[in-house]
């Protein structure tokens, strides 16, 4: 292992690297703060830019970007209420409340710190249970996977769908279908093209990503900007405060950092949770931590409402990277995004990456922690500076948006067709979006398609047709048990209301 | 009765899983492969099969929280000009070149959301294109179809 961490620190430290990541950690928190647009959005939007570089570069400028964007969603729901990711929505609930008594500064800094804490604690529990998870993954064999497929995806659509649990199953199977178009990877016939040459060789990913995010989300924003209830209120900036922190005040952030990243990594590790139900449930496990009149500040301007939900986002965030980089299946939107930019380096993710790529999974694991000091540095002192993006007006904002989602698809294929293809998908995303039909299970099922049939194919050879295989092997009888749980779960939920 | 969008858009999903599965019977497998245990037809026959499943079970049970969508307030008016534009600027963009046509895109966009502050809208197209461009095309060297550009001798 210590091989392994010096090969990481000496991918992760070079010139061009440390450049990446603050890059990524700039750009990210610049893209991160713009309210409705995500990690996801921002990786999104750096895959084709990735393309020229080495995978380890890519892949530590993705991981900035990722960074960067939780602090940057962060940074919006502090000042404006208007979380700019999902994961940061639990950081309004008292870091806005702060922002409003004159303590933005102080509201920002502690998201500041406790993000660091968050995700450098969780960093080095990734430096450990990595390796070890890859030793026990390569026991997983095709049946295993296609379980665990399965599970991440109803998992997804368990943890996105606000109660809709039905919708977002229909987008996996919707997922799903877009997977299949183009040639089958075994006998390379040809299905739902339409006999259209440009469908061969199947819908892109990064297609399927702009149209659904970042086209959709601009298209969201003007279709929305007349409805009252998303107006945003703009702070003025000279009310930003002091960053300086007072005793008390640390002595709060420390008690709840140590809690929050544990429980964060946890949950980040699950397939399917994610930053967004970690800051939620640290919120809620530190309310009941804290001592009666502690309890009656939350919702108000509370040192530990605002500690944990950030320090537990960023948490998640390394620990979402475990399912990834061990086990090759994302456990998150934003991971999906991630897995599909690694298989076009031509990088298949998974127990073997820690034998076959050290320096790609180490310099990953690496640049996490550099990622992590960088962003202190670059966000503390530049807390005023950055802050200003918030005041970008629309009307530039979203031309540029839709600027450079058309040119991510143009220089990958230098074709009108996936340009129209783009469009079409983003009219028919807006407009899901709308009836509350979520998009990362489908993408998380469009990343997954290929993978699925493949583990499908193989335990059916295997087991000649019989679908014994779901229950042959304890191991994936188990998953299926979890996945079983989880939509009894969701059923009896929906019952219940 | 009235039925709900929510309704509506899984009664279309039923329909496009009817119209996948209508499209997975016409995938022509090899002769060896036709009885095998899995073939190219056996994931998409599934997943028709499951689209139909879900889309039928949203369809008959009972609406808890249907979507409210206040029309009034959307501005559909904006989005398809904006979506025209788009088509348009990805229409014109193989044939005019990528300074041209992101240039004119951008300031027409930014004309379209309402914006008048003519000097920022010159500069964030056909400068901010140009600086764009000498990013990917000069210094990451990724190559952008231009003929004007090359026309005028600048890229070659």
């Amino acid at each position: 292992m210590i091989e392994g961490i010096l090969i990481g620190l000496q991918t992760a430290l070079s010139f061009k690297n440390i450049l990446m990541v603050m890059m990524g950690c700039f750009f990210g928190t610049i893209i991160g703060m713009l309210p409705g647009l995500g990690p996801m959005t921002a990786i999104a939007l750096m895959i084709p830019i990735t393309y020229g570089f080495e995978p380890s570069t890519g892949l530590i400028l993705m991981a900035g970007v990722y960074y960067g964007a939780v602090f940057g969603g962060s940074t919006s729901s502090i000042l404006i209420n208007a979380p700019g990711v999902p994961g940061t929505v639990a950081t309004a609930f008292d870091g806005y409340p702060m922002a409003q008594q004159g303590k933005a500064g102080k509201a920002l800094a502690i998201a500041a710190y406790s993000s660091f804490a968050g995700g450098t604690i969780s960093a080095i529990f990734l430096l450990f249970a990595a390796p070890s998870l890859s030793k026990i993954s390569l026991a997983f064999r095709s049946p295993d996977y296609f379980a665990l497929m399965v599970l991440g995806l109803t998992a997804v659509s368990a943890f996105s769908s606000k109660g809709q649990f039905l919708k977002a199953m229909m987008m996996v199977i919707l997922g799903l279908m877009l997977a299949t178009v183009g040639q089958d990877s075994l006998s390379d016939i040809t299905r739902f093209t339409f006999n259209n040459m440009n469908l061969t060789d199947g819908i892109s990913f990064v297609l399927i990503v702009m149209a659904t995010f970042a086209m959709s989300e601009a298209l969201t924003i003007i279709l929305k900007a007349k409805d009252p209830s998303r107006a945003t209120e703009q702070i003025s900036l000279s009310q930003l405060g002091s960053i300086k922190l007072d005793k008390d005040e640390r002595n709060k952030m420390l008690k709840s950092i140590p809690r929050s990243s544990v429980l964060g990594f946890l949950i980040g590790v699950l397939p399917g949770a994610g930053a967004t139900i970690a800051s939620f449930l640290a919120y809620g496990m530190e309310r009941n931590y804290v001592n009666e009149e502690e309890k009656q500040k939350f919702g108000k301007g509370s040192v530990h409402g605002l500690a944990a939900p950030e320090t537990a986002n960023n948490a998640a965030c390394s620990g979402s990277f475990v399912p990834l980089l061990t086990l090759g299946i994302p456990g998150s939107g934003t991971t999906a995004v991630m897995l599909g930019a690694l298989l076009g380096f031509g990088i298949q993710p998974g127990p073997r990456l820690y034998m076959t790529n050290p320096e790609i999974f180490w310099s990953v694991i690496m640049s996490m922690y550099i990622g992590m000091v960088i962003l202190l540095i670059l966000n503390l002192p530049l807390i005023p500076y950055i802050a200003r993006v918030l005041a970008t007006p629309r009307n530039f904002l979203i031309p540029l948006i839709l600027f450079f989602s058309v040119t991510g698809i143009y220089l990958m294929s230098f074709n009108n067709f996936d340009i129209y293809l783009m469009i079409g998908i983003a009219v028919v995303a807006t407009f899901l979006r709308l009836y509350n039909f979520p998009m990362p299970p489908l993408i998380l099922a469009f990343v997954l398609g290929g993978l699925m049939e493949e583990n499908l194919r193989r335990s059916l050879l295997i087991s000649d047709g019989s679908f014994n295989f779901l229950w042959d092997r304890p191991l994936t009888a188990i998953i299926l048990v979890f996945t079983i749980s989880i939509i009894s779960w969701q059923a009896y939920k929906s019952f219940k209301k | 009765m009235r039925i709900s969008t929510d309704k509506i858009i899984s009664l279309l999903f039923f329909i496009l899983s009817a119209f996948y599965l209508y499209q997975t019977y016409q995938i022509q497998v090899f002769s060896f492969d036709e009885h095998a245990p899995f073939n190219a037809k056996t994931f998409p026959t599934f997943l028709a099969y499951l689209g139909m499943f879900l889309s039928t079970l949203y369809l008959l049970l009972p609406e808890r929280q249907p979507s409210k969508v206040d029309h009034k307030v959307l501005d559909y008016k904006s989005t398809l000009y904006l979506i025209i534009i788009v088509t348009i600027y990805g229409f014109v963009l193989l044939k005019a070149g990528f300074f041209l046509s992101t240039s004119f895109f951008l300031f027409f966009s930014y004309y379209f959301l309402g914006e008048r502050r003519w000097i920022w809208m010159l500069i964030l197209s056909f400068p901010f294109v140009a600086l764009f461009m000498f990013l990917l095309h000069g210094l990451l060297d990724i190559y952008l179809r231009d003929p004007f550009l090359k026309m005028l001798g600048i890229i070659g």
